[in-house]
């Protein structure tokens, strides 16, 4: 075990743990969308996950530390929050926010985000930006709305880490990249639970099964 | 009419036997490596135009990855395209002056006469659309290239001439053909 301090309180953790893990558990939130519990390499991807560490030049994603004895970590500093604040006005740029007809209402990874670090879900400041791609049409179970998606790439993590042949992928680059299904029609034996079960990870319900 | 439907079918199915056939062929010469993906992914693009799904899964299987990554890849570059190309094919040019002289319209008049969008070909195979960053000559805008020939000034009516030239060259090519065998016998 060691000994660390967050936010000035004294936490014991495992050496090794992953720091947003451990500062979640204890009751220290810290806002995340790329993270899954037991991932052994974080993508580090969505940028939201920021604290400052004693002895670090600047804001790092917690999602990518691991503990050591006597961290010393804040969460809540103002450039941690300026990070913070822009990476969701980002995301919330080019997310089709139209709350009342999405499954995920009151249950969103952004909504709950935007509430904490009080942002409003519509930020003025940026001009929002739709992709004109298509979701998962002529898939037999999925449906896809790459305007929700925040690319934060859980339901790969979920897919890939899972028995059997992987079939979802991030497609395209750049503002098109979507996340795509490949190759399912081959997998007889990938059951109607496997793909509901990726698409679980969807903070966003951007993935969900088609009749919802 | 359905005669003539039935026989591109089934050329169109040897054509794709022959093409996964070279490729099997071909799958060897590359080591088992992932290193060897976008190879393999180049020298298929390059010997039949793009990469049908059945061989996005042969070359998945060849290097042991799942093909979903194998399509993760080749969406990724430009250079990949994951349909036929039209015998002919027609590019769009968007550019910025192509864009200003109204070159969207023209794209939606190609896409509404051959009922297809941009990156489709039609069922015969015959046309393929896609639209392209500026050709460099935007004096001529709004531009299209057909095949090889650049053509300046695009307007609607251009576009019912283009395509109306084609059709009426295959049905010549396709009495021609008649007339021949006909001859042979
Ligand atoms: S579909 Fe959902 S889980 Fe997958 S990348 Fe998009 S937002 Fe993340
Ligand atoms: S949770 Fe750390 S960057 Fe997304
Ligand atoms: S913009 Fe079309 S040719 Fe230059």
């Amino acid at each position: 075990m060691a000994k660390i301090l967050i936010d000035k309180k004294e936490i014991e953790a495992k050496e090794g743990a992953n720091l947003l893990q451990v500062c979640l558990k204890n009751g220290f939130y810290i806002p995340n969308l790329c993270h899954l519990e037991g991932m052994d390499s974080p993508p580090a991807s969505c940028r939201l996950c920021f604290v400052e560490i004693e002895e670090e030049d600047g804001p790092v994603t917690s999602c990518s530390v691991t503990v050591r004895a006597g961290l010393k970590v804040t969460t809540d500093t103002p450039p941690v929050r300026r990070l913070q604040r822009s990476a969701l006005k980002l995301l919330l740029s080019a997310h089709d926010v139209d709350c009342a007809r999405c499954p995920a209402n009151k249950k969103c990874g952004l909504q709950t985000i935007a509430r904490f670090l009080k942002v409003g879900l519509k930020p003025k400041q940026l001009e929002q930006l739709r992709k004109e791609t298509e979701g998962m049409e002529d898939h037999p179970f999925l449906r896809y709305d790459p305007n929700r998606c925040v690319l934060c790439g859980r339901c790969l993590q979920v897919c890939h880490g899972k028995q059997g042949q992987p079939f979802l992928t991030f497609a395209k680059r750049g503002f098109d990249t979507v996340i795509a299904s490949y190759g399912e029609k081959d997998l007889s034996n990938t059951t109607y639970q496997e793909f509901t079960a990726c698409a679980q990870a969807c903070p966003v319900a951007a993935l969900g099964p088609k009749n919802d | 009419m359905s005669e003539t439907t039935k026989t591109t079918n089934e050329e169109i199915l040897a054509e794709e036997k022959a093409m996964l056939e070279d490729i099997a062929a071909r799958l060897s010469g590359f080591a088992r490596e992932r290193a060897n993906l976008v190879p393999l992914l180049q020298m298929i693009q390059e010997r039949h135009g793009y990469l049908p799904p059945d061989a996005i899964n042969m070359v998945a299987e060849y290097l042991e990855i799942a093909s979903c990554e194998v399509y993760g890849v080749a969406t990724f570059y430009n250079q990949f395209r994951f349909t036929p190309p039209g015998k002919h094919q027609i590019k769009i040019c968007l550019g910025t002056a192509c864009h200003v002289k109204g070159g969207d319209i023209i794209l939606e008049n190609f896409e509404r006469k051959l009922e297809i969008r941009e990156g489709e070909i039609t069922p015969d195979r015959e046309f393929g659309i896609d639209r392209v960053a500026c050709v460099g000559c935007c004096a001529l805008a709004p531009v299209a290239t057909v095949d090889e020939s650049v053509q300046g000034h695009m307007a609607p009516s251009k576009v019912e001439g283009i395509i109306l030239g084609f059709q009426i060259e295959k049905e010549r090519e396709a009495r021609e053909k008649q007339k021949d065998d006909a001859g042979e016998k």
